[in-house]
């Protein structure tokens, strides 16, 4: 015979379950509202391409204003990567190694995911921010009525330019990062300039180093920009709506970077000698 | 002659008057329309004829933007036909919805401006999105919206340097970019100064009249509305309550145009939102 307190208990793991059930189902709801949206945006992208300065002017606000924190970054991650890989090569008498160690180090891992981090917290929070606070000012139900899809309009070309935009600013913060990494290691802490190049050269392949990294910040260049142009798409139409897909954005795409980083690298990996 | 009303405490009242069909630019019969399980439109049944102006009033939620947003085909109703120009709006395809909108302009309660163009970049959009006009016509056609508003020398203001009357003038010159059949007008008057709402009003009118365009203007501003439309609907509660000419809608004795016209704060519509007793309310811990 059941107890009143079994009973409790029953309901509230009733209850458990069906927040779990609900919360799954929401997930998968979400994943498959997410691929119909990315769809329509892949299907729009033709007509945004056509006419390429609003990509170009996408490119700009992603992707150029987004330059002074992605460089800086670089080039303090290079100088900080530098000064504690000496610390560590040094008691091994292998600080002529520092500039390999900075270089994969940056191009395979730093690059891509610190740059994809600053990037979501400063292109992909405005693109929400700015689609969102369209929808909650009526622009983009105007941009309907006058017979223009906000899709392709203001969505593909914001989409497009994350994508373009990201590797490009990966690129540019491993290099940064390894100038820093040269002015410390070389300048500063003398190692030798020809064997922190040497090594670099040496050992760094395009294949697959740098195509790895490539892969990468491609792969985050799309996360974070179908996570920013969704979310602002998708935001209430009020303040308080705008705001918390904003907080959104920059959340979920930090948490996907970190996810897929390791997915990637989980593929990418082939082991030590190989 | 009376308003024509309908609805239950207006049993006395002849029914809702429908004007002549076949002269309708927009027809709404028996329209159903509810946001999850929260019914908005009860049977809506109105029609707009070609070239009038016509009002659709009511209180704030009673459903009215609504109605604009199933003309316009963003919503779909749950039952009941929409139609413009003698098309079935929820039944367009996407090609030949968006053929529709090109032939509609809607000016939006706070004017929608897009705030990245100047004034006559908004102006121009709809021009530059859907004609291969050469760039001196297009400058030459936005000129002239701009004259028809009065705001030609504000043209290379962007939207955060304008007042609210002028945001609104320039979504209008925006709404008429492409010369539309039908302009519909979602709350025009909100939150605009006396001088900047008979502005707005006139422009409506003439407009109207001068490029021979039908309108439909959701208000809830009773005075301006009896100065410038042909015909006016009520709408409370999702159902059309009342209906008729300004002369009719002036000399009503129907309650809910009555409150209406007279801003009475209780009546047909109540004060109240619907609340169990104030004294059950108030003394509930006591009774227990």
């Amino acid at each position: 015979m059941s107890t009143p307190k079994s009973g409790e208990a029953l309901d509230e793991l009733s209850q458990g379950l069906r927040r779990l059930g609900g919360a799954v189902t929401g997930g998968i709801a979400w994943i498959g509202y997410a691929a119909r949206f990315l769809t329509a945006v892949i299907w729009h992208s033709p007509a945004a391409f056509r006419r390429l300065h609003l990509t170009l002017r996408e490119i700009y606000f992603s992707g150029v204003l987004s330059l002074v924190i992605i460089l800086t970054s670089g080039l303090f991650v290079g100088m900080v990567l530098s000064l504690q890989g000496y610390e560590v090569l040094v008691r091994y008498g292998a600080d002529e190694q520092l500039g390999i160690l900075v270089a994969l180090s940056l191009v395979k891992e730093l690059g891509p995911v610190l740059a994809g981090l600053l990037f979501a917290s400063r292109a992909g929070s405005a693109i929400t921010a700015e689609i969102g606070l369209m929808k909650a000012t009526e622009q983009l139900s105007a941009m309907e009525m006058m017979a223009v899809d906000p899709i392709a309009r203001v969505v593909a070309p914001r989409f497009w330019a994350g994508v373009i935009s990201m590797p490009l600013l990966a690129a540019l913060f491993s290099a940064l990062g390894i100038f820093g990494a040269y002015l410390i290691g070389v300048r500063v802490l003398g190692v030798d300039a020809g064997a922190f190049w040497g090594q670099m050269q040496a050992g760094v392949k395009v294949w697959p180093d740098v195509t790895n990294g490539i892969i990468k910040s491609l792969v985050f260049g799309t996360a974070v920009s179908l996570i920013a142009v969704l979310d602002g798409y998708d935001a209430k139409p009020t303040a308080e709506g705008v705001s918390s897909a904003t907080t959104r954005t920059v959340v979920v795409s930090s948490l996907a970077i970190l996810a897929l980083d390791f997915v990637l690298t989980v593929f990418m990996f082939r082991g030590v000698g190989s | 002659m009376p308003v024509a009303t309908t609805g239950a405490s207006h049993a006395a009242l002849t029914p809702t008057r429908r004007l002549d069909p076949a002269a309708a630019a927009i027809e709404l019969v028996d329209v159903r329309f509810a946001y999850d399980t929260r019914e908005i439109l009860k049977g809506i049944t109105m029609s707009v004829p070609r070239g009038k102006i016509v009002a659709i009033m009511g209180a704030s939620g009673s459903g009215k933007t609504t109605i604009l947003r199933l003309i316009g085909g963003q919503l779909k109703p749950a039952s009941g036909q929409v139609r413009v120009s003698g098309q079935s709006v929820p039944d367009l395809e996407p090609d030949a919805l968006y053929a529709l909108r090109r032939r509609c302009g809607m000016l939006f309660q706070f004017g929608a401006l897009f705030t990245d163009m100047s004034v006559f970049e908004n102006i121009a959009f709809p021009m530059r999105e859907h004609t291969e006009l050469p760039e001196e016509i297009i400058r030459d056609l936005v000129m002239m919206k701009l004259h028809a508003v009065g705001l030609r020398g504000a043209a290379q203001l962007m939207p955060s340097e304008l007042s609210g009357g002028m945001g609104r003038r320039v979504a209008l010159a925006r709404a008429i970019a492409l010369d539309p059949m039908l302009v519909m007008y979602d709350e025009p008057f909100a939150g605009l100064d006396p001088i900047s709402l008979g502005v707005v009003g006139q422009l409506i009118r003439r407009l109207n009249d001068a490029l021979g365009i039908t309108s439909v203007v959701v208000t809830h501003d009773v005075y301006e509305s009896l100065k410038i439309v042909d015909y006016l609907y009520f709408v409370s509660e999702g159902k059309v309550v009342a209906s008729g000419t300004p002369e009719e809608v002036r000399a009503s004795t129907d309650l809910y145009v009555r409150q209406f016209v007279d801003g009475a704060p209780d009546g047909p519509v109540p004060f109240h939102y619907p609340a169990p007793p104030y004294r059950e309310t108030l003394f509930a811990d006591v009774d227990a």
